[in-house]
């Protein structure tokens, strides 16, 4: 118990994070119309895409060949994550755009 | 320490342009919601990124050192960057749902990545604090499985939708799955409650788990249908979103928790949307037990009646108004826009033609809008299927093509169906109803339809690229 309090305590600024940005996801998407699924699942896609930030941080302190190896390969992961993502959904908006 | 004089405020500057990059992932998501803004969120998004990108380059630090392998990491990214925009350029309208599931699985396999090497380099005053059952150690773990999950899982789901891999359905599957999650809980469980002076004297650990955790992904994906898979993937989406957030929980970085979290929360109410435009929860998806119960409709149907090429381009020709009502078999046969073509035709002798669009139509919520959008179909004839259905009944002709479930009457008369309750196009208030299919297969749903045995329905059976093809021509000819 002291343990989970103690977990509590010194973690609250990110469980505080997390619990407004559970709500603020919600709140953000809840009215989307159904033609906006597709684009909009693929632009979060794009977003998670941050996890990159971790890759750099993690290949950026490697000093092993292997650690190495696993950043690069985390790092160009994370990139196609987050380019192809937003390219994507960019191009699939440009065609609701288009027809006007 | 150089770069500390160089710059006594890089960490300020860092923690700004985090603030700000999170807020432009919030903006982007909400404009991403609304049509008109939508494409602005996307690019707006993409700065945010940018620029959380740049400034960890530039001014992140660990325990005080700055970032190195610079030259490398950005020979990474470049590297990330073309292949990713060559792949997301290249690929066909049609290809786009399993091209998000792909680019999910990369981000997935980077957690996973991330929480490998992390976990060696858990500090050992944290371990001979708390022991191994801290903050750090569980975010790594979860982590791992999740990211991992979410790779596997999307690696099979796109592997689903390219159509090299089947489905696996076996009864027992789920106990199974259940089994190897259960196992996963106790291997997390067991790490944690180590008794080490460093984490790296479990590493081999961190292998096996993931590992299994891979196993689970595969597992949990193959015995899901192929029309299912939107759902899959926009749940494994949120997936990848919690498991970059627990590296923002790893290194502190409001930037990746603020990201992750959004696309968690977004991507498990965008599951839950979808899941509800078809009438079904999200647990019926992933057990997968669809399709039992109902009526058979052995004792209902009757014969079905077919329509002949020229008879139908008659029949089209000189009605009024006509309602298509595209689905999957148009997606698949990537008829889009030969189907234009027709409406166009159509649209010179005088008819009104209007497409039905029905929210799960296609491989993807939304995606018949995207298709029809690249073959160019304007977007005031696309009409979604609660508007369209008051104006069914004075409709003289519904041509059905490639869609099965979306038209089903069962979801309004028969209690006992599984799709009862979902909502659908009311194609049968039509005057006439062509229907274009394969064969006489049944839907998604392995559910009779008595639309097609209807007295107004006419059957036009084959590919629905070809059949619209000779269909054009039949009409010039005319």
């Amino acid at each position: 118990m002291e343990n989970v309090l103690g977990f509590f305590l010194q973690h609250r600024e990110a469980i505080f994070i997390v619990i407004l940005s559970v709500f603020l996801g919600i709140e953000v998407i809840s009215h989307v119309p159904a033609i906006l699924h597709t684009p909009l699942m693929s632009g979060a896609n794009a977003i998670h895409g941050v996890v990159i930030i971790g890759a750099i941080i993690v290949m950026g302190h490697a000093d092993t060949t292997g650690s190495m190896i696993l950043g690069f390969l985390a790092v160009v992961l994370g990139t196609l994550n987050v380019v192809g993502g937003f390219v994507v959904t960019d191009r699939m908006l440009e065609m609701f755009k288009k027809k006007k | 320490m150089n770069e500390l004089t160089l710059f006594p405020y890089g960490i300020s500057i860092l923690e700004i342009i985090y603030v700000v990059s999170s807020v432009l992932f919030i903006l982007g998501l909400k404009k991403l919601s609304h049509p008109l803004t939508a494409r602005r969120g996307n690019i707006l998004a993409a700065v945010g990124m940018g620029l959380a990108i740049v400034a960890t380059i530039l001014f992140h630090k660990k325990d005080g050192e700055a970032i190195g392998n610079i030259p490398w990491i950005i020979a990474a990214i470049v590297a990330g960057t073309i292949i990713g925009w060559v792949i997301a350029v290249r690929v066909k309208m049609t290809a786009m749902p399993q091209l998000v599931s792909f680019f999910n699985g990369m981000g997935g396999a980077a957690a996973a990545l991330i929480s490998m090497m992390e976990f060696p380099h858990v500090h050992s005053d944290l371990i001979a604090a708390h022991g191994m059952a801290n903050g750090q150690v569980l975010a790594i773990l979860l982590g791992l499985v999740i990211g991992s999950v979410s790779w596997a899982g999307s690696m099979i789901a796109f592997g689903k939708l390219d159509g090299w891999i089947g489905d696996l359905r076996v009864k027992s599957m789920k106990y199974v799955n259940v089994g190897i999650l259960l196992v996963i809980t106790g291997m997390v469980i067991y790490v944690m409650t180590r008794n080490v002076q460093h984490a790296s004297e479990l590493n081999h650990w961190i292998y096996i788990i993931f590992a299994v955790a891979v196993v689970y992904g595969v597992l949990f994906v193959m015995p899901i249908g192929g029309a299912d898979m939107p759902v899959v993937i926009s749940l494994l989406n949120s997936f990848t979103g919690v498991a970059a957030a627990m590296g923002g929980f790893l290194y502190n970085n409001q930037s990746m928790l603020t990201g992750g979290i959004l696309v968690g929360s977004a991507g498990t109410i965008l599951t839950i949307l979808m899941c509800r435009a078809m009438n079904r929860s999200l647990l019926n998806v992933i057990v997968g037990v669809f399709g039992g119960g109902g009526r058979t409709g052995i004792d209902t149907a009757g014969t079905v009646k077919e329509i002949t090429l020229s008879d139908a381009a008659v029949l089209l020709s000189y009605s009024k108004k006509v309602v298509i009502v595209p689905g999957y078999g148009l997606a698949v046969a990537q008829a889009q826009h030969i189907c234009h073509e027709l409406d166009k035709l159509l649209d010179q002798k005088g008819v009104e033609v209007k497409y039905a669009i029905h929210p799960v139509a296609g491989r993807m919520p939304g995606h018949m809008n995207v298709l029809l959008a690249e073959a160019d179909v304007p977007y005031e004839q696309l009409i979604e299927s609660d508007e369209i259905n008051p104006d069914l009944p004075g409709t003289d002709v519904v041509m059905v093509i490639g869609a099965n479930d979306v038209v089903n009457p069962a979801a309004e008369d028969d209690p006992s169906s599984p799709i009862y309750g979902m909502p659908i196009v009311k194609a049968r208030e039509a005057r006439n109803i062509i229907v274009m299919k394969r064969g006489m297969g049944k839907g998604y749903a392995a559910i009779e339809n008595l639309l097609f045995f209807d007295d107004k329905t006419r059957m036009l059976f084959g590919d629905a690229k070809t059949s619209l093809q000779n269909l054009v021509n039949e009409v010039k000819n005319l």
